[in-house]
């Protein structure tokens, strides 16, 4: 088990065709991801070929793409401006979830298919994010696939080279799925929705949460955890020296005033029974120690 | 992007908003003939992107052109809560019968917008919130559909408007979210929205912060920033395309990814306690995929702030390999040659991590010291920039 991407998933590329979309899908064939199709209208009924002669089919569309590969997991690496048509062409075409890697897409456009995506029942993952890995079984996305392999610790994060470094420190233990939500103002999939995917998940064995600075998501985190989850969480918050009303590389990553501080979200952790550490090294220790006693 | 005051009204302007004339001012020379040319009576406002200006006495009513070019003199050069006054707006005086409130705003945590709007205008929104929060109305706005007029009736009548002001603020309210939605906005604020003796609704001070992520469908927008305010270091790295912000302390960090740098600067900050409070220099992340070009870029911008007295480079390479963060840093102290001074520490794993580690430990470069740990790489750092004071 693991979530929101498994063995079975069937994933298409929209924007496979151009420079980044090529790098990544080499990568992701190369991490066993079954990727299914492409998507370009102008280079509909082509063939691309990546190395290991694995040829990848390209669709006009990505009604077509679904109807010839029954695909269920689309990802985007689809510049900005193009970015809003792309996810809703999949939305109409009732993909059931989409992962939008794409940095520098307007929150307004976010805005819009986030709603959009919502009232037709499609799962959003990012914009401005990572992807997702269910190691050893799928990899979508842009996370690197050698970093660790299977095992029991569920991992979200708003960050992708925090997820990194994690899945490092720990990678003795291993991942049943690490999913990078993303650091944009909007996101598509939240803390909580993965928090109740990993409790309802009987592999994982506990969850490893990262945050940082910037609207309330872990503080609403903490709330849900108090509530619903019943699985050890380590969590880790990024941003305590971020000065005030300064965006620091996430657009989402801004504090204003009190609220959103790293202070404030590690304290509304704690207060949730969740063991937050001082550095990512620290965290991961805290995770070992549950998992292992070590 | 944040708009100071004149900006955000030349912007409602443009969308029908009812402003009052206002014209921008770098000297008091210019604040006497703007006043003169606007007539009347006037008011001086300082133009800082903060608030409290009013309380710093940076908002002045002039009643003649001398009086104007008197306040402007005042004002300019004012330091207000560490915003230096580099320009004043002179604006059309108004006969104010009430004050009101209004604002849209993203939601970030509903994943939709907000309308705020009350009857009770004039002083900080946070104030009211907290004293009067039944008189703060809250409207959640579908980014499908927007401000409709049937939106803006109801956020009208939530904020209790009286019936004869409801169709004259529902229009202001509609054309301010306009401005939202054609300009990619992310707050639109109006406090205050007042209503004249004449009966006019104006908006008489204005907040506009943009989205930068938009800024590829509004060409118009770059000309609105404020480069002079810029700090030189983040303008010479915005320039290279590196992303880049300046803070106080002595440890320079480059690092991968936004959210590893800021758990850089935290873990440096934190290593720093036992090293009599060193504190990180700068936030800058080299993005996924670097290559040795951005990286020596990077180095040569920390290098060259006189606050550093160290550097810690933190790459975790996923993308990024770590080959090519090794071929930046030797790459830039061969360019820097005798006046590189600063000791670099540098901590490197994931991808190609033995390859980068190798070249590194080849040039085996005077200045370099390599740390197989995060932590124990932040604690050199911070011990090396103590060492330096």
């Amino acid at each position: 088990m693991a979530i929101f991407l498994t063995a079975e998933s069937k994933v298409i590329v929209q924007g496979m065709t151009g420079s980044e979309g090529m790098k990544h899908t080499q990568r992701m064939l190369a991490s066993g991801t079954n990727v299914v199709g492409g998507v370009n209208p102008r280079k509909a009924g082509a063939e691309v070929e990546f190395p290991g002669d694995v040829l990848v089919p390209v669709y006009g569309t990505v009604a077509e793409a679904m109807e010839a590969t029954g695909a269920d997991v689309s990802v985007l690496f689809v510049p900005p401006p193009f970015t809003k048509s792309a996810v809703i062409e999949a939305v109409d075409a009732g993909m059931p979830l989409v992962v939008i890697i794409t940095e520098g897409v307007p929150v307004a456009d976010t805005a819009e298919f986030f709603a959009y995506a919502q009232s037709k029942g499609t799962r959003l993952i990012g914009p401005n994010c990572p992807g997702l890995i269910t190691p050893g079984q799928s990899n979508v996305g842009i996370t690197p696939a050698n970093i660790t392999g299977p095992g029991r610790i569920g991992l979200v994060s708003k960050s992708g080279t925090l997820t990194y470094q994690m899945m490092f420190e720990l990678r003795d233990i291993g991942f049943t799925t690490a999913v990078g939500i993303g650091g944009d103002p909007i996101v598509g999939t939240t803390h909580i929705d993965c928090l109740e995917a990993f409790e309802n998940d009987p592999e994982t064995a506990a969850i490893v949460m990262i945050g940082e600075i910037g609207g309330d998501a872990e503080e609403r985190a903490a709330a849900y955890i108090k509530e619903h989850v019943t699985k050890p969480v380590v969590g880790y918050v990024a941003g305590f020296e971020a000065p005030e009303g300064k965006t620091m590389g996430h657009a989402g990553a801004i504090v204003s005033g009190s609220a959103g501080t790293a202070q404030a979200k590690k304290e509304a952790l704690e207060a949730a029974g969740v063991r937050v550490g001082k550095t990512p090294s620290e965290t991961a220790r805290l995770m070992r120690e549950i998992l292992t006693g070590a | 992007m944040d708009l100071y005051e004149y900006q955000a009204r030349d912007m409602f302007e443009k969308h029908g908003v009812p402003v009052l004339p206002g014209i921008v001012a770098e000297t008091p020379a210019e604040a006497r003939a703007a006043a003169e040319q606007l007539g009347g009576v006037v008011v001086v406002k300082a133009q800082v992107k903060v608030g409290g200006r009013g309380k710093a006495g940076g908002v002045k009513v002039a009643k003649t052109p001398d009086e104007a070019e008197a306040y402007a003199e005042a004002i300019l050069g004012m330091d207000i809560k560490d915003h230096t006054v580099h320009r004043v707006m002179i604006a059309a005086g108004a006969a104010i019968a009430e004050e009101f409130y209004f604002s849209v705003l993203l939601d970030r945590a509903e994943r939709r917008y907000l309308a705020m709007c009350s009857v009770e205008g004039g002083m900080e929104i946070e104030q009211l919130a907290v004293e009067r929060p039944d008189a703060l109305a809250k409207v959640a706005i579908d980014p499908l559909v927007g401000i409709d007029e049937a939106k803006a009736y109801e956020i009208v009548d939530e904020a209790r408007f009286p019936a004869d002001l409801r169709d004259q603020v529902a229009g202001v309210i509609q054309k301010l979210w306009t401005v939202y939605k054609e300009e990619d906005a992310t707050l639109v604020e109006v406090n205050p929205l007042v209503r004249t003796e004449d009966g006019s609704i104006i908006a008489l001070d204005g907040k506009v912060t943009l989205d930068e992520n938009a800024e590829f469908r509004h060409a118009d927008h770059a000309a609105l920033e404020d480069k002079a305010a810029a700090d030189p270091l983040e303008a010479k790295a915005k320039h290279m395309n590196l992303n880049y912000v300046k803070l106080d302390g002595s440890v320079g960090i480059i690092g991968n990814g936004a959210g590893l740098v800021m758990s850089t600067l935290d873990v440096v900050a934190y290593a720093g306690e036992q090293f009599g409070g060193q504190k990180p220099a700068n936030f800058l992340d080299i993005g996924g995929g670097a290559s040795a070009e951005v990286m020596a870029n990077g180095l040569d911008v920390i290098l060259h702030d006189p606050q550093v007295k160290s550097v810690f480079v933190n790459v975790f390479g996923g993308i990024t390999s770590c080959v090519a963060v090794a071929d930046g840093i030797v790459g830039a102290l061969e360019a820097l040659g005798d006046k590189a001074t600063k000791p670099l520490v540098v901590r490197l794993d994931g991808n190609a991590v033995e390859d980068g580690r190798a070249i590194l430990a080849h040039a085996a470069h005077p200045l370099v010291t390599i740390v197989e740990t995060m932590d124990g790489a932040a604690a050199k750092a911070a011990e090396l920039a103590a060492a330096a004071e």
